[in-house]
């Protein structure tokens, strides 16, 4: 079953020169998958990320995720579909400093409004026990080491349990210890949880174990 | 519905977090609210206490409607008269010789006392005087009435501080005496005082009372005194009337009567708005300059919290870009601000109307000496409810004001240029 599909995305930057970064760009992603965005430096894996996140809509193309086409959809529109459907981690964590891991955690449900409290707490302390974090829950994030914060960072990405889970380098800033623990997450998440993951990496080895390896070169797939 | 109040409760909760985790920043912008807020309390309270208290002994102790004989009211001359058609020109023209004599008083006062408008009328004698004291002379002014009538009008019963205004019935020569001229003559109840009309006639009266209004103006010249004395001592017959004060049912209607009666009477008939239109400007005046200022220390107020959210947000870029890829919408966003300012402004406010009020509180208890001008020991200071409420919207409209652009600003940061910053 398909759960993201781009048919012919086009993408222009216009500062400082007129540069086409995305050039029809058409690719499927079926449930359950693991796939690995790769390339060079600049050839626009993030920006193309940013597109599918439904974050920028300034493309040409059409966009669909879980059935659902998303071309010329309002920007409150596109936030609450990014709520429900779409968990985002980053390079960095972008943890709220002010927040307790589980707070964290718990803020895209709350923000979705569909649990009562007790739940979304009962549901975050799963996905926290899920990436080894449940013992972690009352501490404020900065008490926490890189790879423990990219860690609740995913389990917050999966609190909504989206369809897709996408990452921008999520190993990028990370040990190769730390990297491989976020790797097997991922991986478990693919094979038990029928997660479907979509991420950007540099790394050659965490790309050779994915499903399957999308290479990009100046803004096309090749 | 019910996702519309989750979601604004969870933009509450982050507020109140941010709030929270920058007390110093929370509490510095709070007390600029409070302290405009403060300021406009006690301000507003004092300056509307003096007015309130000055407007009412002003108000009390004068006619709504005040008849009399204006003679230098500009009169056709007699050229004008004789040639209406012709080009004339009277230079420096001067008043008739005439008394200051109402013509057909008494026929005046029985259309007034059945007026239904019309609550009381006084008839009165007003003459200038010479109060001897030793070889010196005081001018003054005496005023012949019928003294209970007065009472009726300007319920001097109250004002008296020595002595009975009965007495000025029971002895005919008698004179009730404005406070302020007694203490200048050094003058008590009971003492004599030789006056002088401006013809020339002497008379020694008793002084069988002392009032005093409050204002300076009135204690320091008048004096009471019987009609039909006052009559005599002027050498008139017993129709001579200079003055006719009217008190209304309602005040407010004194301009249209004013102005009918005197198309009725042929004399000048002033209402008490155009007799008192100095005092009243200056009431108006002073109320524009306290609003003036604590409006200016509010915006003040206002910049502090824009600033000071401005900063917030500068701060908070990442989170706010975070939260838009998580799913927050844009109001999302600006409401998480747009609550830290009111809830800045709201709490400022309530500390605002508290120090206000131990301020005005303080300033009502401070001793004060009104002197000569008016008669007081302490500030009257307003504590009515009304500022206190206008206190809390000012102060709520300047925070949702000042909040307002930062928070929008805050609502439209784009998620990628953050993140792609990094
Ligand atoms: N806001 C922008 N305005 C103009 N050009 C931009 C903007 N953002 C990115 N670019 C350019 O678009 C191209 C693609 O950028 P992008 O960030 O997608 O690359 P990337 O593949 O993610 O690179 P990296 O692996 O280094 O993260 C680059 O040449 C970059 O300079
Ligand atoms: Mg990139």
């Amino acid at each position: 079953m398909t759960v993201l599909r781009t048919c012919g995305i086009t993408k222009y930057f216009y500062d400082p020169e007129k540069f086409q970064v995305l050039k029809n760009i058409s690719m499927e992603v079926q449930r359950g998958e693991f796939l690995s965005l790769v390339g060079k430096s600049g050839c626009g894996k993030s920006t193309l990320m940013y597109v599918l996140s439904t974050m920028d809509t300034d493309f040409e193309g059409e966009l669909e995720i879980a059935g659902e086409n998303l071309t010329r959809r309002s920007q409150n529109y596109l936030a609450a579909f990014r709520n429900r459907h779409i968990g985002f981690v980053f390079q960095f964590h972008y943890l709220l400093p002010e927040f307790t891991v589980l707070q964290n955690v718990m803020l895209p449900a709350l923000k979705l409004g569909e649990l009562s409290k007790a739940e979304i707490e009962n549901r975050a302390i799963e996905k926290l026990q899920l990436l080894g974090m449940a013992e972690h829950a009352r501490k404020k994030t900065n008490k926490l080491s890189g790879g423990q914060q990219q860690r609740v960072a995913i389990a917050r990405a999966l609190i909504n349990n989206p369809d897709v889970l996408m990452g921008d380098e999520p190993t990028g800033n990370l040990d190769s210890h730390n990297s491989r623990i976020v790797f097997d997450i991922f991986r478990e998440l693919t094979t038990v949880h029928k997660q479907t993951i979509i991420a950007v990496t540099h790394d050659e080895e965490f790309a050779r174990q994915t499903d399957r390896v999308v290479e990009m070169s100046d803004g096309r797939i090749l | 519905m019910s996702r519309w109040v989750s979601s604004l409760g969870l933009s509450l909760t982050i507020a109140r977090v941010h709030l929270v985790s920058k007390p110093k920043q929370t509490i510095i912008a709070m007390l600029g609210v409070t302290f405009g807020i403060g300021m406009f309390i006690a301000l507003i309270g004092l300056m509307t206490g003096l007015n309130d208290f000055t407007e009412e002994i002003t108000m009390t102790s004068s006619p709504d409607i005040h008849i009399y004989n204006d003679i230098t009211e500009s009169r056709p001359s007699l050229l004008e008269m004789v040639n209406p058609q012709g080009l004339n020109v009277v230079h420096n023209q001067k008043p008739k010789n005439e008394t200051a004599k109402l013509r057909g008083a008494s026929r005046m006062l029985e259309v007034l006392r059945r007026d239904s408008r019309i609550y009381g009328v006084a008839p009165m004698i007003t003459s200038q005087v010479f109060y001897n004291f030793g070889p010196t002379q005081l001018n003054g002014q005496i005023q012949g009435v019928e003294i209970l009538e007065e009472d009726k009008l300007f319920d001097l019963k109250s004002k008296m501080k020595a002595g009975k205004l009965e007495d000025l019935l029971a002895f005919h020569e008698g004179i009730i005496m404005g406070s302020g001229l007694a203490r200048k003559l050094n003058l008590a109840k009971g003492d004599r005082v030789v006056i002088t009309t401006p013809q020339g006639f002497t008379r020694t009266l008793k002084v069988v009372g002392i009032f005093q209004i409050g204002i300076g103006a009135v204690d320091n010249v008048r004096s009471y005194a019987n009609m039909s004395m006052v009559q005599t001592i002027l050498q008139q017959d017993k129709s001579y009337v200079t003055d006719i004060n009217i008190k209304l049912n309602n005040r407010e209607m004194a301009q249209p009567i004013a102005r009918e009666l005197q198309a009725n009477f042929v004399y000048k008939a002033e209402d008490w708005q155009t007799a008192n239109a100095t005092f009243i400007t200056g009431n108006y005046i002073r109320n524009i300059i306290t609003y003036a200022v604590s409006f200016t220390l509010l915006v003040v107020a206002g910049f502090g919290i824009y600033n000071i959210l401005n900063m917030t947000i500068y701060n908070k870029m990442k989170d706010i870009a975070i939260l838009k890829a998580m799913g927050f919408a844009g109001v999302d966003v600006r409401s998480i601000f747009m609550i830290q300012s009111l809830v800045i402004g709201l709490l400022g406010a309530l500390l605002g109307i508290t120090v206000g009020f131990v301020l005005s509180y303080l300033i009502s208890k401070a001793p004060f000496n009104g002197g000569d001008v008016v008669s007081l020991d302490h500030f009257p200071v307003n504590f009515k409810l009304k500022y206190y409420i206008t206190g809390i919207v000012f102060g709520l409209t300047t925070t949702a004001i000042a909040g307002y652009m930062p928070s929008r600003k805050a609502g439209r940061i784009d998620p990628i240029e953050i993140l792609r910053g990094q």
